[in-house]
């Protein structure tokens, strides 16, 4: 580690442990397959082939990796999902969406450390069984799609893609495949379905859970971008000596990003809970603006619900059960979910004082009006309605009645839906209107007292003429 | 509609990076080289799609009206592209969306939900927002053709004009 050297100004943080980002900013470093042999490139996939298929699923299993895409899940649990009788072909698909606001960690593997994210797929498919990988790259990555392509390019030409990989009877291809636009594609069954040349309408979980039935209803494994690199590094140190960094049930390192109202925001590399709240903003981030004072965290991406700085926290069970403040939340997957909220995707999104959480609030809602795939009602016209409201009382037309009406659409989304979009949608109104509710009121004046209406909109308002 | 010759084998290159009975998933590969080519999608290009992987006119214009990253107007020259969610908008990006459209000459008034994109009079410059570009750390951030800008302030928005233009 002490040999990596980076470029000046963006040298990592004391308190970084990077692993995933350790050739990000690096000197001299550049995306191609020369820079990564020269760095011992490919030695683990090499490792990996001498193991066999089993025995790197079980590694993974034991390092207890969860995956880093937002919903925390277990990744070699996930593998082993594939039918044991299958005779269809099995799939792997790298979920390279990066679409949840506030997450920004993927851009950089892909641009700077792409033989990473393909030395990681490569061993993932040996493990699964897939002789066919798809990157599903998000459309607003022109540049990283090329990128990509032509480290595949490179990785063919030395044989490390193709048939008889490094002399083993191990075939596997890698295909770039662009998405269009739409967060809904990082859902993974809505991602199957626009791979599939659809629109992304998610399928419905039972019984479409990818790994039984998934593209073209084959067992198909989807992973995160970051999950897929953490699996190079599970091999390279094994399954019980990964699971020693971080936390027990959090493992490993993960990449917080950092945004919104602090000095220094960006990306940093930590090991899973070894790190709180308070440190991130405070040291990590440089703190807050002069004279600002911390108002609210988005601590998983824009879905996550937000919390507040003024509540306190119980975390912990039995005698280790304590009541902690906003700063003292160590971000792993558990005690985030055991403070209202979850640890998603790492984006952090910062709030001091100056912020008018209406405002905030109406921005997401306007990011998920739109990107709603329209599938289920609730979510279609709910999120729409939530935007139609906050959007409303920003404009100095709110009533009373908009808080309650609020949280009962975001009751009725969640839950009532076929994919978590629903859960993403509410989540945000949800808490927002519950934990900072004096920001809303501030918006709103009873109907009476409201100005007097010219004529022409009186009969609008009555329906008369539309 | 005639195609060049190197985009219908780049097209028929991209077919073959799915199974011979999926060519479907064809769809967004070959919509996005014809998008290159000609700047947004248009009918025939539907159709030219839905020839090449044998399928409906219909199940490709499913797919071009879903999605925000296919255009079914004509851009500008160069088509700008300004990231409008949280992180980017607690870092100013409205203002500097403002300053875009009063630099390169863009009235943005028409926009609505099924026409998002605004283009200049003479043509060189449209714009429109776009959801999370995911650099939530360096924002304001904006996409202009396939180029990345970060920390794009109202003040430096006439310069980064000054290069297209």
């Amino acid at each position: 580690m002490a040999s990596v050297k980076y470029i000046k100004g963006k040298e990592p943080h004391k308190c970084e442990y990077r692993m995933i980002f350790r050739n990000v900013d690096r000197q001299g470093w550049d995306p191609s397959i020369k820079s990564y042999l020269s760095d011992g490139g490919y030695k683990e996939l090499k490792k990996a082939l001498k193991m066999k298929p089993q025995e790197v699923t079980d590694a993974v299993k034991a390092s207890g990796l969860r995956g880093r895409g937002g919903a925390g899940f277990p990744t070699g649990v996930k593998w082993g999902f594939i039918p044991p009788n299958n005779t269809k072909p099995i799939y792997l698909i790298c979920n390279c969406d990066e679409s949840e606001p506030g997450t920004f960690k993927d851009r950089y593997i892909v641009h700077q450390d792409p033989h990473q994210l393909i030395e990681g797929m490569l061993i993932s498919c040996y493990a699964v069984g897939a002789k066919v990988a798809y990157i599903y790259i998000r459309e607003e990555f022109p540049e990283g799609a090329k990128i990509l392509e032509k480290a595949i390019e490179e990785a063919r030409s030395k044989k490390y893609l193709g048939n008889k990989i490094l002399g083993k009877n191990f075939d596997c291809e890698i295909y770039v495949h662009r998405g269009a636009g739409a967060y809904i594609c990082g859902e993974e069954t809505g991602l199957i379905e626009s791979l599939e040349g659809k629109r992304p309408y998610p399928r419905i979980k039972p019984p479409y859970f990818p790994a039984a039935l998934g593209l073209y209803m084959c067992p198909t494994i989807v992973n995160n971008v970051e999950s897929l690199c953490h699996v190079k590094h599970v091999i390279a140190m094994g399954g019980e000596k990964y699971a020693q960094i971080g936390t027990p049930r959090n493992t490993g390192t993960r990449i917080l990003c950092v945004s919104g109202d602090v000095i220094n925001p960006g990306y940093f590399e930590v090991e899973v809970g070894k790190i709180t709240m308070g440190e991130l903003i405070y040291e990590v981030c440089g703190g807050l603006k002069k004279g600002r004072k911390l108002k609210g965290v988005i601590p998983g991406g824009s879905s996550a619900k937000v919390l507040s700085a003024e509540d306190s926290y119980k975390i912990g069970t039995g005698d280790s059960e304590r009541v902690i403040g906003i700063e003292d939340i160590p971000m792993d997957f558990d005690t985030m979910a055991a403070c209202g909220s979850m640890a998603g995707s790492g984006g952090v999104i910062v709030m001091d004082d100056s912020r008018d959480m209406a405002w905030i609030l109406n921005n997401i809602n306007t990011f998920y009006a739109h990107e709603s795939c329209g599938q289920c009602t609730p979510c279609r016209e709910g999120s729409l309605w939530m935007k139609k409201i906050t959007d409303r009382m920003i404009s100095g037309s709110g009533v009373p009645s908009d808080l309650k009406t609020l949280t009962s659409i975001g009751d009725n989304i969640a839950g009532r839906t076929i994919c978590a979009f629903g859960e993403a949608c509410a989540w945000p109104t949800q808490s927002f209107v519950a934990k900072f509710p004096g920001d809303f009121i501030k918006h709103t004046k009873p109907r009476n007292a409201r100005k007097q209406l010219n004529p022409e909109s009186k009969i609008a308002a009555a329906g008369l003429k539309t | 509609m005639q195609v060049p010759l190197e985009l219908d084998e780049r097209a028929d290159d991209y077919i073959r990076h799915y199974p011979d009975d999926q060519k479907r998933s064809a769809t967004l590969p070959l919509l996005h080289l014809l998008q290159e080519e000609y700047g947004y999608i248009t009918e025939e290009a539907v159709d030219w799609v839905a020839m090449k992987l044998e399928l409906e006119p219909i199940n490709v214009l499913e797919v071009v009206t879903f999605y925000p990253g296919l255009r079914q107007t004509a851009p500008g020259k160069y088509h700008i592209r300004v990231c409008r969610t949280l992180s980017c908008a607690m870092a100013g990006c409205h203002e500097t969306m403002d300053k875009f459209c009063e630099i390169a000459g863009i009235d943005r008034s028409t926009v609505s939900h099924h026409n998002p994109i605004a283009v200049s009079e003479d043509g060189k410059f449209s714009i429109e927002y776009a959801e999370c570009l995911a650099s939530c750390g360096t924002g304001p951030v904006c996409l202009i053709g396939d180029d990345f800008h970060e920390s794009v302030e109202p003040k430096d928005v006439k310069g980064l004009i000054n290069k297209y233009d």
